[in-house]
């Protein structure tokens, strides 16, 4: 994972995290935290996965990271209803620090108003509140 | 110095410093200094400063003579033949504790954040975790806690941080300091308390049963209880999880003694186990410090209170010992931590941990034997005297409750004379009217049988002549 990458394809809330419309169904969003979340938390080593069926309202931490200096909420980009979450993590939380966008994925959500993504930023926005 | 840092006085360095506004601006209203006692020889150190106004001031020797004065208007249990308990007990401390607690390597160390510098420390911390783990048959344990009321509390908001739910229920068996504390926590963080009577001396399993339900966050009960008696704790924890569900979370408030004899908590259903460590290897002391030992399922780890100590490897491969999963702790988590208190009672946890090690598995297990047939022993012995009778007749191991047919706190006075303290007054420390007349006696390996007579001797005495004053009064 190239440092400080925010992939072109996601959508991006300020507090450092991601979401990425299903291609095959945009009312089904994956959701979890940027490369510049799991850099400044440091090592991962707990995630304890929200149950399916959650309701997650857009700007609220709907669950926790935690790494060996701190424990940070995640927040959640879009409101909505959690289908499926990623439960590999239990057994390696360090997925989320060695591939944020990738097998670090954090949940699903079912998205309840889609014009929320007009609040997101886009990865140029988001890296420019990086500077 | 003063002239290098070019102030004119001390005073001018908080003059500087200090703003007007938050002054107090008179002296404290403290006594004067010590004057000699009346007749007590003089002895002054010629060179003694004086206080205007107060004469010779004492000297060392003065100070020493009036504090030994003070003191010896104190009975401790070294003093007296002592049947006191209700929650700390005079058990025999080898000297060999007093012997490590005294190492300034162990004494005068603080915090071990650093554990390149602390293996010592963090190794007996891992030990005596270990220990407590074993005791209780529970996964996991902290490095200590305050004492027992308190881990009581923080048990419960344990639970609360698992489930969500708004009420303790709480058996009337608990020691009522730790009914106090349960209800102070508990008010603070917005539950709500149940209590659950007894009957005949142990929990009111119907009551407990009807009291527990869906909203209910814990269900809290004291094994022996607080009037000695053995409860059914696989049942009381069955019945807690059959009206609560799996989300409840079982409490008990454990006398470490008797893990040696009776079945580890972790093995009756209790979830979370936790007690006052007194009576491992600690002195009454007045009082304290003493430590409070907190073991849980390994489930609820991350919802633990407290100092853990882990083991792990450095750099090189070798077994070390270091602080883990601090992010519970307060000073990283703060408004979200697992508990407002982020120390231990390491010195009280290493005399712990040692007096266990002395013990041996054998040696707590034959202290547990003995502890139960000499209260049997007792209360048979006292029972047979005349206007004395047992509060209930439950199964008990080192403390028992009986009613006097006499006013306690006279036949104490009469005890007393004869060097023999027979109990605690169980009316004056609960205020229950169930418990007029009751007087809660504990057994502990220094009381032996001649003890036990003695005892005997003179409760029957006192309570004959208490009985024959009420008569011909």
């Amino acid at each position: 994972m190239a440092e400080g990458s925010c992939p072109e394809d996601l959508l991006y809330h300020p507090e450092h995290d991601w979401a990425r419309i299903d291609p095959a169904d945009p009312q089904i969003a994956t959701l979890g935290i940027t490369w510049y979340a799991q850099d400044a938390l440091g090592e991962v080593v707990f995630f304890d996965p929200p149950s399916p069926g959650t309701v997650v309202t857009k700007d609220q931490p709907y669950a926790e990271v935690e790494s060996v200096k701190a424990v940070s909420d995640v927040v959640a980009p879009f409101s909505g209803e959690i289908v499926e979450v990623n439960e590999a993590l239990v057994d390696d939380p360090g997925a989320i620090n060695e591939d944020p966008y990738g097998e670090g994925w954090l949940v699903k959500v079912r998205i309840s108003d889609p014009s929320e993504r007009e609040a997101l930023l886009d990865a140029d926005a988001y890296s420019a509140t990086l500077g | 110095m003063l002239a290098v840092i070019g102030v004119s006085s001390v005073q001018e360095i908080f003059d500087r410093q200090v703003p007007e506004s938050v002054r107090l601006g008179r002296p404290l209203s403290l006594p004067g200094g010590m004057t000699t006692l009346k007749g007590a020889p003089s002895g002054a150190h010629p060179e003694g400063h004086t206080l205007a106004g107060t004469g010779r001031q004492a000297s060392e020797q003065d100070v020493y003579a009036h504090l030994r004065d003070l003191a010896a208007r104190n009975t401790s249990a070294e003093d007296e033949l002592s049947f006191l308990g209700a929650g700390m007990y005079d058990h025999y401390v080898p000297a060999f504790i007093d012997m490590l607690m005294e190492r300034s390597e162990l004494l005068t160390p603080y915090t071990p954040y650093q554990p390149e510098i602390s293996q010592g420390g963090l190794q007996i911390m891992f030990e005596y975790q270990t220990a407590i783990c074993e005791l209780t048959g529970l996964g996991v344990s902290n490095a200590s806690v305050y004492e027992g009321p308190s881990a009581v509390a923080s048990a419960g908001y344990l639970a609360k941080l698992h489930n969500g739910r708004s009420r303790f229920v709480v058996s009337a068996g608990a020691h009522p300091h730790t009914l106090q504390t349960l209800s102070t926590y508990a008010h603070g963080y917005g539950m709500e308390v149940v209590e659950v009577q007894l009957r005949d001396g142990v929990t009111d399993a119907d009551a407990w049963a009807s009291a527990i339900d869906g909203d209910t966050s814990a269900a809290i009960f004291a094994q022996p209880n607080f009037y000695g008696a053995v409860e059914d704790a696989t049942a009381l924890s069955a019945a807690a999880k059959e009206g609560g569900g799996e989300k409840l979370v079982t409490i008990a408030q454990v006398d470490p003694i008797v893990l040696g004899i009776l079945a580890p908590p972790g093995e009756c259903g209790v979830d979370v186990a936790v007690g006052e460590g007194q009576s491992l290897g600690n002195r009454l002391d007045y009082g304290g410090p003493s430590f409070g030992f907190f073991a849980a399922r390994e489930a609820y780890l991350r919802q633990m209170p407290g100092r853990i100590a882990g083991e792990t490897t450095d750099v090189d491969g070798r077994r070390g010992f270091v602080l883990t999963l601090q992010t519970r702790e307060q000073h990283i988590r703060r408004e979200k931590a697992t508990s407002n208190i982020c120390t231990a009672q390491a010195l009280n946890a290493l005399a712990g941990v040692a007096y266990l090690s002395w013990l041996g598995r054998e040696g707590i297990v034959e202290l547990g034997e003995l502890l139960l047939s000499r209260t049997r022993y007792a209360r048979e012995t006292l029972c047979a005297l005349d206007g004395v009778s047992a509060l209930h007749s439950q199964p008990v191991i080192r403390e028992f409750a009986l009613r006097l047919n006499a006013d306690v706190a006279a036949v104490k006075r009469r005890c007393a004379e004869r060097g023999v303290n027979p109990g605690v007054d169980l009316h004056a420390l609960t205020g229950r009217e169930q418990d007029r007349g009751g007087l809660l006696v504990a057994i502990t390996e220094r009381r032996s049988r001649e003890d036990i007579d003695r005892l005997a001797q003179a409760l029957s005495a006192a309570v004959a002549a208490e009985r024959q004053t009420a008569v011909t009064a």
